[in-house]
C-alpha cells in the first residue's frame, strides 16, 4: 500500500505543473490576477478535490505512515503572498487535500495582492489572535514579520515558512522549490531532445538572486557533469524578452550549429523562442522554465519543446504535512523541497497540468 | 516691435551657429567610432560580417533610436527625460489595451495606433507641464514621471501578459515593405522598423534644423532667459518639446511591442538610460543648446553595434554594460573638451 501510494504520488507530482514566478520580474511568487481568472479559479479547485484519488499525495520522501492523524478539531492557519492567483489557489487545494486526509482543518488566507506587506501582517495577526495549532507563512518581506513571529513564538505556535523563507531562526521548516534540481532537470531534458551532442546556450534572466543563480547554475553544472559531448556557450543574461530575444539572435547567428537553447524564466524562454524564429532555425530546440501565456502557446503550437515549472499543490500538501509534524513535535528538516515537473506538448492538456498553468 | 523681432532672428541665429559650431568634428568623430567598432567585430566576432547581421543591428536600435530622436530636443532645451523607459512600457500596454480582442477594445489598427500617439503626446505634455508651467526641474520632473507610468502600466495591465492578434500591428513593424530579396546567396529582409526608424531620423532633423521648435529649442538650451527676453514663448516652446519627445517614445513603443505581438507591462524599465546615451554619444551636450540628429541615431547604432558583437563573441552581459560605459564616457569627456576650446576661444 505504501508503495502503490508513492507511487502515485510521484506520478501525479510529476503531472503537476504551475509557476510562482510573474512574468518577466523576478518575483519568487506569481502576480495578481485578472477578475476572470478569480472567478474560474475556485470553480476548478472545487471540481479537483472532487475527485481526491487522481490528486497527489505526499508525493515526498516521508512516508504518509509517519504523519499522525488529527482528531478534526485542530486548525493549521496558512497565510500566503496572495489569494486570487491560480498559482496560490493551486498551493491552497493541495494544503486542503492534505487537511482532509489528515483530519485538520485548514484556513488559508492572503492579501489581495503581493505588494500589500502590512495586508499580509494584519492576517498574520489574526492567525496568531485566532489561537490555531499551527501557522504556515509565505512571506511577503523576509523582514518585517520578525515581531509577530516572536509572539507566535512566545504562544507556543509553531511556524512552518512556505514559497520563500523568512530571515528569522523561528520557523521549524521551509517549504519551497528545489530551483536547482529544476534547472538539472531542464538540462536532462535538453539533453535528450539533442540526442546527447551538440552546442547548446543558455539565457538567465537574473544573475544576482538566489532563484536566478540557482536556475543557471543547475543547468551548467548538469551539463558539465552529465553531457560530456555537448557544449555549453557562455550564458547571456536577458531578464526582458526583447533583450533576451537579441541576445538569443545573436547566439545563434554566432554559433550556426547551436541545437539547444535554455530560458531561465518566462521571459528569457520567450525571447529565445523569437530568436530562434528570427534566425530561421526550426530545427533549434528551446526548454524555458515556469509557465505563462507566451511560453504555453509556444509549446503548444511547437516552436518551444517544453518547460520545467514549479508544483504549487505539492508545495501546499507539504506545507501543511509539515505543520502536522510540528503539531506532534516530530523533527523536520531545514528545507522541503516542493518539486517541480516537467511539462511539454504531450501533457500540457492533463487535467492535472492545465488546471494549474496560468497565463 | 521690430526690434524684438531682430533679437529673437539674432537668438535664433546665434543657436544655430551654436548648435552646429564643433559638431560637424564630433559627429565625425562618432561616425569613425562607428565604422572602428564595425570593422573590429567583422574580424573578432564569428559570422558578424554578413549584411543579415547590419539589418539586425539597425531593427533592433530602432526604438531606443527612435525615443532618442525626442529625447534630443529635450536635452537640447538643457532638460532630460527619464520617463521614456517605462513611458514606452505604458504606452506599448496602452496599445494592447486599445488593439487586443475582447475583453480589450478590439479597435481597427489605425485608430488603436493613433490613439497610442495621443497618449505619448499626453504624457510628453504632463512632463512639459511640469517643467515649463510648475517650474520642475526636469529632472524631478520626468522622475516622478518614469515612477507614475511604470506603476500605471502595472495598473491597467492588472499586470498581464496581453496578446495583440492584430496582424496588421505586428506587419507594420515586422513585414517587409521592401521585398526580400536574394544577394549573395542568403535572402536579405528589411523589416519595415528599419524604414520608419530612417524616416522618423529625417523627420527629425528637419524639426531640428528646419523649423522654429528646433531653433528655439536650442536658443532656450543655450540661453533660456535671453530668449525669453526676446520675445520667444518659452513655457509653449519647452511644452511643444516634451510634446514631441512624448510623440516618439509612442512610436518606440509601438516598435518594440510590435515585433512580439504581445505586450509585458514590467519591460522598459532603464531603457531611458540607453536613451539617453544614445543621444550623448552622438555629441548633444547634456549641458543644452547642441543637439545633433544625425550623432543620436549613430549613437544608438554604436551602442547596439556593441551589444550584438560583444555577444556573438560570447561575451557576457556585465562586460557588454562595462563597454557601453567606456564609450559613454569618452564621448562625453570630448564633448567637455570641445566646450573647454570654444570657452577659451
Amino acid at each position: 500500500m505504501r508503495i502503490m501510494r508513492s507511487a502515485i504520488a510521484l506520478a501525479s507530482v510529476l503531472a503537476l505543473g504551475l509557476t510562482a514566478c510573474g512574468t518577466s520580474t523576478d518575483t519568487s511568487s506569481p502576480d495578481p490576477t485578472t477578475a476572470e481568472e478569480t472567478t474560474s479559479a475556485p470553480a476548478e479547485s472545487e471540481s479537483a478535490s472532487e475527485e481526491p484519488s487522481e490528486s497527489p499525495s505526499e508525493g515526498g520522501s516521508e512516508g504518509a505512515g509517519d504523519v499522525p492523524q488529527g482528531d478534526g478539531t485542530q486548525t493549521i492557519y496558512l497565510v500566503s503572498k496572495g489569494f486570487q492567483h491560480r498559482f496560490w489557489q493551486a498551493v491552497r487545494e493541495g494544503a486542503e487535500q492534505a487537511g482532509e486526509e489528515f483530519n485538520y482543518k485548514v484556513e488559508f488566507v492572503g492579501p489581495q495582492n503581493e505588494t500589500q506587506v502590512t495586508e499580509q501582517l494584519n492576517m498574520l495577526k489574526t492567525a496568531l489572535d485566532s489561537k490555531p495549532a499551527a501557522i504556515g507563512l509565505a512571506a511577503l518581506d523576509s523582514g518585517a514579520a520578525s515581531d509577530l513571529l516572536d509572539q507566535i513564538e512566545a504562544a507556543g505556535i509553531p511556524i512552518i515558512a512556505f514559497d520563500s523563507g523568512v530571515d528569522s531562526d523561528i520557523p521549524l521548516t521551509t517549504v519551497q522549490t528545489d530551483n536547482y534540481a529544476a534547472a538539472q532537470a531542464a538540462a536532462e531534458h535538453l539533453v535528450e531532445l539533442i540526442g546527447g551532442q551538440g552546442t547548446v546556450g543558455l539565457i538567465c534572466h537574473d544573475q544576482t538572486s538566489q532563484t536566478g543563480k540557482q536556475r543557471c547554475d543547475g543547468f551548467k553544472e548538469y551539463m558539465a557533469e552529465n553531457a560530456p559531448d555537448v557544449t555549453v556557450l557562455p550564458e547571456q543574461i536577458a531578464g526582458e524578452v526583447g533583450l533576451a530575444a537579441n541576445a538569443a539572435k545573436s547566439m545563434i547567428q554566432a554559433n550556426p550549429d547551436m541545437v539547444g537553447l535554455y530560458g531561465s524564466n518566462e521571459a528569457a524562454a520567450t525571447g529565445a523562442v523569437q530568436g530562434a524564429i528570427e534566425s530561421g532555425n526550426s530545427e533549434l530546440k528551446v526548454v524555458g522554465f515556469d509557465s505563462g501565456k507566451t511560453q504555453i502557446d509556444a509549446i503548444k503550437n511547437g516552436q518551444q519543446a517544453g518547460a520545467v515549472t514549479q508544483a504549487p499543490i505539492k508545495m501546499g500538501y507539504e506545507t501543511v504535512v509539515a505543520a502536522i509534524k510540528a503539531i506532534n513535535g516530530q523533527e523536520l528538516p531545514e528545507v522541503i523541497d516542493s518539486g517541480f515537473a516537467w511539462y511539454d506538448a504531450s501533457n500540457i492538456d492533463d487535467p492535472e497540468i492545465a488546471a494549474n498553468l496560468y497565463e | 516691435m521690430s526690434t524684438t523681432e531682430e533679437t529673437k532672428t539674432e537668438v535664433e541665429h546665434e543657436a544655430k551657429k551654436e548648435g552646429r559650431s564643433g559638431s560637424s568634428f564630433q559627429q565625425l568623430l562618432v561616425l569613425l567610432a562607428l565604422v572602428a567598432i564595425y570593422v573590429f567585430f567583422m574580424f573578432a566576432a564569428p559570422n558578424f560580417a554578413q549584411l543579415g547581421i547590419a539589418i539586425d543591428i539597425l531593427s533592433q536600435s530602432a526604438y531606443i533610436g527612435v525615443m532618442a530622436l525626442g529625447t534630443t530636443f529635450i536635452i537640447a532645451t538643457g532638460g532630460i527625460d527619464l520617463s521614456s523607459g517605462t513611458g514606452m512600457s505604458l504606452m506599448a500596454v496602452a496599445a494592447g489595451i486599445f488593439l487586443a480582442a475582447p475583453p480589450y477594445w478590439n479597435l481597427p489598427l489605425g485608430a488603436g495606433l493613433l490613439l497610442v500617439l495621443l497618449v505619448g503626446a499626453l504624457i510628453g505634455a504632463i512632463n512639459g507641464a511640469n517643467v515649463a508651467i510648475l517650474g520642475l526641474p526636469p529632472f524631478i520632473a520626468t522622475l516622478a514621471m518614469m515612477m507614475a507610468a511604470r506603476g500605471l502600466a502595472l495598473v491597467i495591465s492588472q499586470t498581464q501578459t496581453i496578446s495583440i492578434a492584430n496582424p496588421g500591428y505586428k506587419n507594420l513593424v515586422q513585414g517587409n515593405l521592401i521585398p526580400r530579396f536574394e544577394l549573395g546567396g542568403s535572402t536579405i529582409a528589411i523589416p519595415n522598423s528599419v524604414l520608419i526608424f530612417i524616416l522618423l531620423a529625417i523627420v527629425a532633423a528637419f524639426l531640428l534644423n528646419k523649423t522654429l521648435l528646433g531653433r528655439y529649442a536650442l536658443a532656450i538650451g543655450s540661453n533660456e532667459e535671453a530668449t525669453r527676453l526676446s520675445g520667444v514663448n518659452v513655457r509653449f516652446w519647452k511644452m511643444m518639446v516634451y510634446i514631441v519627445g512624448g510623440l516618439f517614445v509612442a512610436i518606440g513603443a509601438i516598435l518594440y511591442s510590435g515585433r512580439f505581438g504581445f505586450v509585458q507591462p514590467s519591460e522598459g524599465v532603464g531603457f531611458e538610460l540607453n536613451v539617453i546615451a544614445a543621444a550623448v554619444i552622438g555629441g548633444t551636450s547634456l549641458s543644452g543648446g547642441r543637439a545633433n540628429i544625425t550623432g543620436t541615431v549613430i549613437g544608438a547604432l554604436i551602442m547596439q553595434t556593441l551589444t550584438k558583437g560583444l555577444q556573438m563573441m560570447g561575451l557576457r552581459q556585465e562586460w557588454q554594460l562595462v563597454v557601453t560605459g567606456v564609450v559613454v564616457l569618452i564621448a562625453v569627456l570630448i564633448d567637455i573638451q570641445r566646450q573647454r576650446r570654444a570657452n577659451a576661444a
